[in-house]
């Protein structure tokens, strides 16, 4: 596939223009990065971006995990997205978390609230360097524990509980916007205004065990248009990721800075130390190289092939001639990747449809690639055994269709409860 | 904003240059700003040591004609709290 083709590296126009158009040539350090901490998750959600669940033998250790942090600072990266799976599972997470901070790079957390006990909480309060996100799917423990399992609905609302009483204010409510969950904007605005918190809505991907339930949970386009509509009403107070770029085709741009940051401004560094361009892209096209590699992690940022050539202006491609591309940029790489679409067209849900247009043309002997490094629990799988496979021989029943159960669509039997609440008007 | 005062940079703001002008982190606030020019840069860093807003701006080789345009960008980082006026 011809993934990120382009001139080579063109040097960075000297007039000062937008820094938007500045930033698609890459800056030394990045702005921030995600660091993935470990693969190991209590929870298996459906969607989860970095299909995680067991933890990585080859994970990086306390050490080089501080090393890296030692980069960071020497690079002067102001601050760090810690997520994992669940990082607060690591032993030593703690401990990373004050030698960073000790370091000068602060650290903004995400976790299902597993580990965010009343001790844990104001200990967090206490510190101005850490930055907590509660990740939340559904504003009902129907809608939310549907998607991230059972019970995980009442831990978070746990966690919040203990947040707020710790007197930790403006910790973030980090939501990914489903089609099930996309009626209850008002409602998890007003969970957050409950706990003192601050609302973060961001995008749902393809990637990782996403790719399995896209079609079912990505947001329907009328949907598309409720969500921007909703963001333009509220969003002054309501954190986004900068990840809806691609609704500014509906109108004014939204708040942030309405570019695709991958490789330019952000990456990601996985548990193992992988370096790709963004969180959700883990696949060898996007590999960038590995902090334990001769450099580091600099090294990588600074002169790994694919970063070079992603640091280049967006090709319009397919896009050029649409009248929005210089705001919605032909949206996200990782989406149209894992999509089975051209790097240089329409986003899937490209808001003047021509991404559901791609999509109904897509060749069907062109496979579409798969997320790479699947880490989900294996708890419903037997054990693997040395020796010939037992069989055992049944008579299939006519009135079942013919397939296996964990064949069965993730969603099946799902009917979230229509909550009724929908966007205000645009008041822009 | 005053530009007589004399004005800080939050303590808890971190500043990184850049070749397009500087990254500016706020620790407490947990909010980004891009400084666009190396020119508001050189006032920044120069607030420290200046009796006053304006002498910074002098400093940095800002004209009289520039000037509304840099209190303009000042004012900004004043309400995002990433300066503080200088108490006597």
């Amino acid at each position: 596939m011809t993934l990120l083709e382009g001139s080579p590296t063109l040097a960075p126009p000297t007039a000062p223009g937008r820094l938007v158009d500045l930033f698609e040539y890459g800056l030394d350090s990045p702005i921030c990065l995600t660091w993935e901490l470990t693969y190991a998750c209590n929870l298996s959600c459906v969607h989860c971006l970095s299909s995680s669940g067991r933890r990585d033998p080859r994970e990086l250790t306390t050490d080089e995990c501080k090393a890296v942090i030692d980069e960071l600072e020497r690079m002067q990266v102001f601050y760090v997205n810690i997520g994992g799976g669940e990082p607060t599972v690591r032993p030593d997470f703690w401990e990373l978390v004050d030698y960073a901070t000790a370091h000068k790079v602060g650290v903004k957390f995400s976790t299902n609230g597993i580990k965010i006990t009343p001790d844990v909480a104001r200990r967090l309060a206490s510190s101005d360097y850490v930055d907590v996100q509660i990740s939340l799917d559904g504003a009902t423990a129907e809608v939310n524990d549907h998607v991230r399992g059972p019970g995980s609905y009442a831990t978070a609302l746990r966690a919040m509980q203990n947040m707020a009483d710790a007197g930790f204010k403006g910790f973030k409510i980090s939501v990914v916007c489903t089609r099930q969950n996309i009626p209850q904007l008002d409602e998890f605005k007003a969970l957050a205004d409950r706990f003192d918190a601050q609302l973060r809505l961001t995008r749902l991907r393809p990637s990782g065990r996403g790719a399995d339930v896209w079609d079912e949970l990505h947001p329907t386009a009328t949907q598309q248009r409720e969500l921007y509509d909703w963001l333009v009403a509220n969003g002054e107070n309501v954190l986004t990721g900068d990840s809806f770029f691609h609704l500014s085709a509906f109108g004014a741009a939204l708040p942030g800075l309405n570019l695709c940051g991958a490789g330019r401004v952000v990456c990601l560094i996985d548990p193992i130390g992988d370096v790709y361009a963004c969180p959700f892209a883990i696949h060898e096209e996007f590999l960038a190289g590995n902090v334990r590699s001769i450099g580091g992690f600099q090294e990588v940022w600074r002169h790994s092939a694919l970063f070079s050539r992603l640091r280049n202006p967006q090709s319009g491609g397919a896009c050029t001639s649409c009248a929005f591309f210089d705001s919605c940029k032909g949206g996200c790489m990782a989406a149209k990747f894992f999509t089975g679409l051209p790097l240089d067209g329409p986003d899937p849900e490209c808001v003047r449809g021509f991404g559901e247009e791609a999509l109904a043309s897509r060749d069907e002997s062109d496979a579409v690639p798969r997320p790479e490094g699947d880490h989900s629990h294996r708890t419903e799988r037997a054990p693997r055994r040395s020796g010939p496979v037992p069989l055992t021989l049944t008579v299939r029943r006519m009135d079942r269709p013919p397939v296996s159960a964990c064949a069965e669509d993730p969603l099946a039997d799902f009917s979230p409860v229509s909550a009724g609440a929908h966007a205000s008007d645009c008041s822009c | 904003m005053d530009l007589e005062h004399a004005w800080d940079l939050h303590p808890q703001v971190s500043v990184r240059p850049e070749p397009f002008g500087a990254l500016l982190y706020h620790f407490g606030t947990r909010k980004l700003s891009f400084l666009k020019d190396r020119k508001l840069l050189s006032v920044v860093e120069n607030l420290a040591t200046s009796p006053s807003a304006h002498t910074a701006c002098t400093a940095a080789g800002v004209g009289e004609a520039e000037l509304p345009r840099y209190e303009t960008a000042l004012e900004a980082l004043v309400r995002s709290s990433m300066l503080v006026e200088r108490m006597k």
